[in-house]
């Protein structure tokens, strides 16, 4: 570990702390529809949204409606974004003259499902695919959309606990258009055109020629990048305009936009703890989750670090150096850029997997087995460690309730959280939601080791489904379960060397991510709907206090066992085993 | 859910007009005019023709131009084919291809001696990768000093001048851009 590498973490934490309560008020305005200093501005956009959509500002909507409308909702962001791709060959902005044949069936139905559900899960590579205009009116719609929605859905489930014997959450397109009205679109404007000043293009020109210094040609992809970067880390999707992603310099070109791109990855999800707490009357609880988050993101982002930095013996042994000087980084550099170098890469990684964006300024797959055990980590919490927008708070109330839950368990007392007693059905869908979610990690990672086909199968190549794999050994083990984690966590993120283009992969993450996103939203928005009927208890002498560092060490405690737990014996399997092996020098 | 079908289309089409088109028309518009050359890609252009992008790493494999890392991306630096090798730590292909990558380092680079920078002999992220550390500079002077016939002292102050540190002092790492410095040699320093 490097003093500099140390500080660019330690600063970036401090920078999210920073923007932590002055976003999180100002969203706690927005969505209560009170006046922001933007309302001068923006209220009449909103207002004219409203009208063109025919939607009553004023009308409120139960859990099932609520739940209904985001159905709904999804449904046809699916539908339209399935088809933009299958019929790109008619729109415009399609210098490159993409077609049909780009984007097959099951391909198509992949990236739908994937933008749709914030996984930005990507089985294709941008610059060889789409057209400009998929990824402006199709790709950058979603990704401001499915954000909008995960905060309304935090937002709804805030309303539980909030309100006192109401039959009434909010209403979802409401919030759902103030997120992208009020924050998403003036963040995403700002920040977009700061990256363009760093050097990220913007244009909808052909693909530039180039003849290159020693007389070889090269083609150099253009299209509205930075429009879709802004919102693509703000909205916490993650899905790159080009294959590379993140660590493409038309997409990231310094490590200052680095830095911009982390930031803005978790500024919502942090700003919503504190939105949490001022909504519930009680800023403390939302600090609380605040530092149940940060204590299962600093240990991450220092054991990537240091695991990263610390390189790969193999590597020492081949005559690689591997401790850094002041001419070099050191460290395993492979899959990692020397603009960003070792720490900027791992602390990405770390924040990346840790909220469900999935943009990657580094290859993952490339990793040390305990660097990338880290992202596999962070993505098995159900994305908690302050993950997506919107997502990550709803997903750590869940994982508050079962606290709670346990703790009353222990003590023999009904469990109650922010006053709100905590009964059957709450802990029901909670349950329900993390059993979902780990069967799908599990059971399709285990379905992908021992898939094997027969000649002229039309879902995968004949033979194993292994013969997918760039890796051998555990390493293959690990980028299959990255693969079905990401899905199922809504990430996006992949152990990258997987060929997963093929209708197995793409069905079976598609399904993944579905079950990811509406197995905790469905459940969840029933447990708002039953804890905005419940009264509001004041606090007795036996209420378990939900803002005290006791409550954080058992919330945090709960995710990394009831969470991550079910999940050590893959773990085992994979990146664990790597490790030991790869201090041998073994290789395969 | 039914009576909420109609409002989802018409709010479905929207949010794709507003976030779509008129969110990125909006940005393309002011990126245009406040900062016309990153938008268009930072081309490069000598003699009224571009010759690459500041952004964009190009594959060098003369003896008198920096050569920079080895690239994942197509057959080497294909802007079409972006990515990494996506090899793991233990990939005997990775062993194999960075064993061959040393061997070469080390013959292209007599005068160098010991372990060979990181970045000189792993794959970037990005296939693209516009930059070498400055260790893999320092070491590949003296071959390029040699093939354009002048004193290593001339290329190691051409480093020098084209050595960017971290940003803010504090944030990434030190780096030189391979295609700038390779122009600037030819400018300042010509080939023999």
């Amino acid at each position: 570990m490097t003093e500099t590498g140390f500080l660019q973490i330690a600063v970036y934490f401090l920078a999210i702390l920073l923007v932590t309560r002055p976003l999180g008020a100002f969203l706690a305005y927005v969505f209560a529809g009170r006046r922001t200093f933007l309302h001068p501005l923006l209220r009449p956009v909103e207002r004219l949204i409203y009208r063109l959509s025919g939607i009553r500002e004023d009308a409120e909507q139960r859990w099932t409606g609520y739940a209904g409308a985001l159905l709904a909702f999804s449904l046809f962001s699916f539908l339209v974004l399935y088809l933009l791709q299958r019929l790109q060959g008619w729109f415009p902005f399609n210098p490159q003259a993409f077609g049909a044949g780009n984007v097959t069936p099951d391909l198509a139905f992949n990236t739908a499902v994937s933008f749709m559900t914030n996984t930005d899960w990507q089985a294709y590579s941008g610059e060889a695919t789409l057209s400009y205009f998929v990824q402006m009116a199709g790709l950058t719609v979603q990704n401001f959309a499915s954000a909008a929605a995960g905060m309304a859905v935090a937002i709804a489930l805030i309303r539980g606990f909030a309100c006192e014997r109401a039959g009434a959450i909010g209403n979802f397109w409401v919030d759902l258009t103030r997120a992208t009205v009020y924050v998403l679109l003036p963040i995403s404007l700002v920040a977009a055109l700061f990256l363009c000043s760093q050097g990220v293009i913007q244009n909808w020109l052909p693909y530039a020629q180039v003849q290159t210094l020693e007389g070889g040609t090269q083609i150099i992809p253009q299209g509205p990048v930075a429009s879709q970067e802004a919102i693509k880390e703000l909205g916490t999707n993650g899905g790159g305009f080009f294959n590379a992603n993140s660590a493409h310099p038309y997409e990231n070109p310094t490590p200052l936009t680095n830095f911009v791109e982390m930031l803005l990855i978790f500024m919502i999800p942090a700003g919503l703890t504190y939105t949490f707490g001022k909504m519930v009357g009680d800023t403390r609880q939302g600090w609380a989750i605040f530092a149940a988050m940060s204590i299962l993101f600093l240990p991450g982002a220092f054991t990537a670090y240091i695991s990263e930095q610390s390189g790969n013996p193999i590597l020492a042994a081949s005559g690689v150096q591997q401790s850094p000087s002041n001419l070099h980084p050191g460290g395993n550099m492979e899959g990692k850029e020397v603009r960003f170098g070792i720490a900027a890469s791992a602390l990405f990684a770390t924040i990346t997997t840790g909220a469900s964006c999935g943009a990657v300024n580094s290859m993952h797959d490339s990793y040390t087995p305990i660097g990338g055990l880290v992202p596999i980590f962070n993505m098995l919490t159900n994305e908690v460690i302050f993950g997506g927008a919107g997502a990550g708070l709803y997903g750590m109330l869940l994982f508050a309730i079962l606290a709670v839950f346990i703790a009353g368990l222990m003590v023999g007392r009904t469990p109650e959280y922010i006053g709100k007693k905590i009964e059957g059905k709450e802990v029901k869908m909670a349950m329900l939601a993390l059993i979902a979610t780990a069967a799908s990690v599990l059971l399709f990672t285990g379905a992908s080791g021992v898939l094997d086909l027969a000649e002229g199968s039309y879902i995968n190549p004949p033979g194993p489904a292994t013969g997918n794999l760039n890796n051998q050994g555990p390493h293959g083990l690990s980028e299959i379960l990255y693969a079905y984690a990401s899905g199922t966590g809504n990430n996006g993120s992949a152990f990258a060397g997987l060929n997963a283009n093929t209708p197995w992969y793409n069905l079976t993450i598609g399904l993944a991510m579905l079950i990811g996103r509406f197995f905790i939203i469905v459940p969840l928005l029933a447990a708002a709907g039953s804890l905005a009927g419940k009264r509001r208890l004041p606090a007795s002498s036996g209420t378990l206090p939900t803002h005290g560092p006791l409550f954080v060490t058992l919330l945090a405690g709960t995710v990394v066992i009831v969470g991550a737990l079910a999940f050590f014996p893959a773990l085992s399997l994979g990146p664990i085993v790597e490790h030991f092996l790869m201090h041998e020098m073994r290789v395969f | 859910m039914r009576q909420q079908l109609i409002p989802a289309l018409r709010m479905t089409l929207v949010l794709t007009v507003a976030t779509g088109l008129v969110y990125p028309a909006l940005v393309t518009g002011l990126a245009q005019i406040l900062f016309r050359d990153q938008a268009n890609g930072s081309l490069i252009r000598k003699n009224g023709r571009a010759v690459g992008s500041s952004l964009i790493g190009q594959q060098f494999t003369r003896p008198e131009y920096f050569h920079p890392r080895p690239s994942a991306a197509g057959r080497g630096y294909d802007p079409l084919a972006s990515g990494g090798s996506n090899l793991g730590p233990t990939s005997s292909r990775l062993t194999v291809r960075v064993r061959e990558s040393v061997r070469r380092y080390r013959a292209e680079n007599p005068q160098f001696s010991g372990d060979v920078p990181p970045d000189a002999v792993l794959a970037s992220a990005s296939g693209l990768d516009p930059h070498i550390t400055p260790a893999n500079a320092e070491a590949q002077a003296p071959r390029v000093a040699k093939a354009r016939g002048v004193e290593p002292d001339r290329i190691r102050a051409l480093i020098h001048r084209h050595l960017e540190g971290r940003d803010l002092g504090l944030l990434g790492e030190p780096r030189i851009n391979v295609l700038v410095l390779n122009l600037a040699l030819d400018e300042t320093v010509g080939s023999r």
